[in-house]
């Protein structure tokens, strides 16, 4: 099986049981994936809206049209500056100007494509087993409805460090969303830690690139001040020796940086001070726009996962440690019959011929996680809130034509041009993506999925796992009905 | 790489099989998924990576209490070891900072290396303790961090459980 050949098994004895027990899996049914000799892809399959390039090394929100801008504001911006002013002040006041500029440069790009490029943190859907435990939990708490009942929001409370904090439950990943994860409506997937979705960098800021962001808008703050300053320097030293204007002649590129980087400063210097506040005090930018622990909500409200003091805090945001991505975007999809997601709830039926796969499944080294094809319906984004970064004036895109440590700056060059007759709207603000399921609007939209809701578990007995059920869910967690 | 011997006399040619292994094969052959367990996150220490200890009614059969709390809480000692941050992890972070974050090209990052570790040690408890029971553990990164799921399987050969797949996929009652 396609599935095996990637492993990285560390010793034989493994690769030996497991390999068995998969062999014996790849049994010949005549299932529409085996007339494929190869095996798809799990980022073929990702029920997201997300893009992947260099055959899911890279993962990019759907429209990506400001990020190329991004690119070309900086590239040309730092062109023009090394190109038409460093041979001046390098030659005459020092050399090391250039150099610190390359570096400084070379350090923006870095960060930016690490923080377009790599997963943010998303969550994968529940597989249905697991979206069918859910439903009978809740399904046990809040009793048998009636025609017409209209259920309440799905919330759990949890007490994290004294402080209440409702889980919220997402409709599209059938999970509840771990503390501080948000639903993006832009890519349609849950993000750990979700911070925004920024559309300069192409991605949600989340859990796992927030500190590429934070570096990223840090370095371009302090990339646009210094060639700012030097371009400035240069005009300065050349209007001295021929007067203003005729200097303005010499260099035109000049004009172009100084316009671009005075534009461009105050919004990325802002920015870059809102997010050092943002972690100073642990906070994502989804809560302080909401002011989920301002003073100002109560007076026994506060952040439960701030570690007290502000150099921790920053600590913790950029050198703690980076976790891995969840979604396994290069696995290979195991040829299983794909169960029918959530839309079929509680069908988490296991037939016969399923043993097999969740057999392989259990197996921790096969990452063979059967696909839930098919996510759920998708609200679209109500409305976006722009947050203090709205006259955000456009950094610097362009072609990633040297991207570090990866080999497939042909296939990106292909897909630009394509990508670029796209995008058919640019977004000059940050989206706070709105949260799935807001408790208010919550019951309209998700009475359609109730409506389908199938009754209790098929799957199980019923009337011995809710009450079995019933005592795992009392303790530390309980439901709220709301 | 070893190719996957296709027969039950090939397998038994393989050096490095052992008791264990029939364990899960023969659990698969005679056994047919009843239920499946699944331990959520306990989020009391904020968002750690953290798994409930409180043990589930449905393994009251199956496991002793003491074994499975001693699995679940080694796996949250690993957890913690993962995401602790102190002084390895921030070096690791400015070493990683200095150099743009190529050097995860080459190296890899201490979570990397303790989900290794965990991965190893789910496999041994599911050798050693559960598929004896008739239960097998996935390892939560399977399930994106959120669950641990326990496949209980009941014996196709006891009494009563020939109908435990037909109940699985019969309609609600």
């Amino acid at each position: 099986m396609t599935g095996n050949m990637h492993l990285g098994v560390e010793e034989p004895i493994r690769e030996c049981q497991y390999n068995q027990i998969c062999t014996h899996n790849s049994s010949p049914m005549n299932t529409p994936h085996t007339k494929k000799r190869k095996s798809k892809r799990k980022w073929q399959v990702f029920p997201g809206r997300n893009r992947f390039y260099c055959n899911g090394r890279i993962m990019m929100a759907k429209q990506t049209g400001v990020f190329y801008l991004t690119m070309v504001l900086i590239l040309v911006t730092s062109g023009l500056f090394f190109a038409f002013d460093c041979p001046f002040l390098a030659s005459n006041l020092t050399p090391a100007i250039p150099a610190i500029g390359g570096v400084l440069f070379v350090f923006v790009m870095g960060m930016l494509l690490r923080a377009s490029f790599s997963d943010p943190g998303v969550l994968p859907r529940a597989t249905p087993e697991e979206a069918a435990d859910i439903e009978r939990q809740i399904d046990a708490t809040n009793g048998p409805s009636g025609p017409g009942y209209r259920p309440p929001p799905r919330t759990r409370e949890v007490l994290i460090n004294g402080q209440t904090v409702k889980l919220k439950y997402c409709f599209t990943c059938k999970i509840f969303r771990p503390p501080r994860a948000s639903h993006c409506s832009l890519c349609d997937n849950c993000v750990e830690r979700f911070d925004h979705h920024c559309p300069w960098v192409g991605n949600c800021v989340g859990r796992r690139n927030y500190r590429f962001f934070y570096l990223f808008i840090l370095s371009l703050s302090f990339l646009t001040l210094f060639i700012f300053a030097f371009v400035i320097t240069h005009v300065i030293l050349r209007s001295n020796r021929t007067g203003f204007l005729s200097a303005l002649r010499d260099s035109p590129a000049s004009v172009l940086e100084v316009v671009v980087c005075f534009f461009s400063v105050w919004s990325i210097v802002g920015l870059s001070g809102f997010h050092t506040y943002l972690i100073s005090s642990n906070q994502t930018t989804n809560e302080d726009i909401k002011g989920s622990w301002s003073s100002k909500r109560g007076k026994g409200n506060y952040n439960p996962y701030s570690y007290g003091n502000f150099i921790t805090n920053c600590c913790a945001a950029l050198c703690g440690p980076l976790p891995p991505s969840l979604i396994d975007r290069r696995g290979f999809v195991l040829p299983d019959t794909p169960q029918p997601a959530a839309q079929t709830n509680g069908t988490g039926a296991c037939p016969p011929n399923q043993v097999q796969s969740h057999m392989a499944a259990t197996n921790p080294l096969l990452h063979s996680q059967p696909i839930i094809l098919g996510g759920g319906p998708t609200l679209q984004a109500k409305s976006s809130l722009g947050g203090p970064c709205s006259t955000l004036s456009p950094s610097q895109p362009s072609l990633p034509s040297s991207i570090p440590g990866l080999s497939c700056g042909g296939e990106l060059l292909a897909l630009r041009d394509s990508e670029i007759h796209c995008h058919h709207h640019l977004h000059h603000q940050h989206f706070i993506s709105p949260e799935e399921t807001p408790s208010p609007p919550t019951a309209l939209p998700c009475a359609t999925h109730l409506g389908h809701h199938v009754h209790p578990a098929q799957l199980f007995n019923p009337v011995s796992q809710d009450s079995l059920h019933e005592d795992s869910v009392r303790g530390l967690v309980k439901l709220s009905s709301v | 790489m070893i190719s996957a011997p296709r027969t039950a006399t090939d397998r038994t040619k393989l050096p490095y099989c052992h008791e264990s292994f029939h364990n899960l094969q023969e659990l698969r052959h005679s056994a047919s998924l009843a239920n499946k367990v699944f331990i959520q996150r306990d989020y009391t220490d904020g968002t750690i990576c953290k798994f409930q200890t409180k043990f589930p009614s449905e393994l009251d059969s199956r496991i002793e209490r003491t074994l499975f709390e001693d699995t679940v809480k080694t796996l949250n000692n690993y957890y913690a070891e993962a995401e602790k941050i102190g002084g390895q992890s921030y070096l690791e972070g400015c070493l990683a900072c200095l150099t743009v974050y190529l050097i995860f090209l080459c190296i890899e990052t201490r979570y990397e290396k303790v989900l290794k570790k965990i991965s190893r040690y789910i496999q041994e408890q599911n050798e050693k303790i559960y598929a004896p029971r008739g239960l097998l553990i996935t390892d939560p990164l399977e399930r994106g961090m959120r669950v641990i799921e326990i496949s209980v399987y009941e014996d196709r050969g006891s009494s009563g459980s020939s109908s435990g797949s037909s109940t699985t996929s019969s309609s609600g009652r």
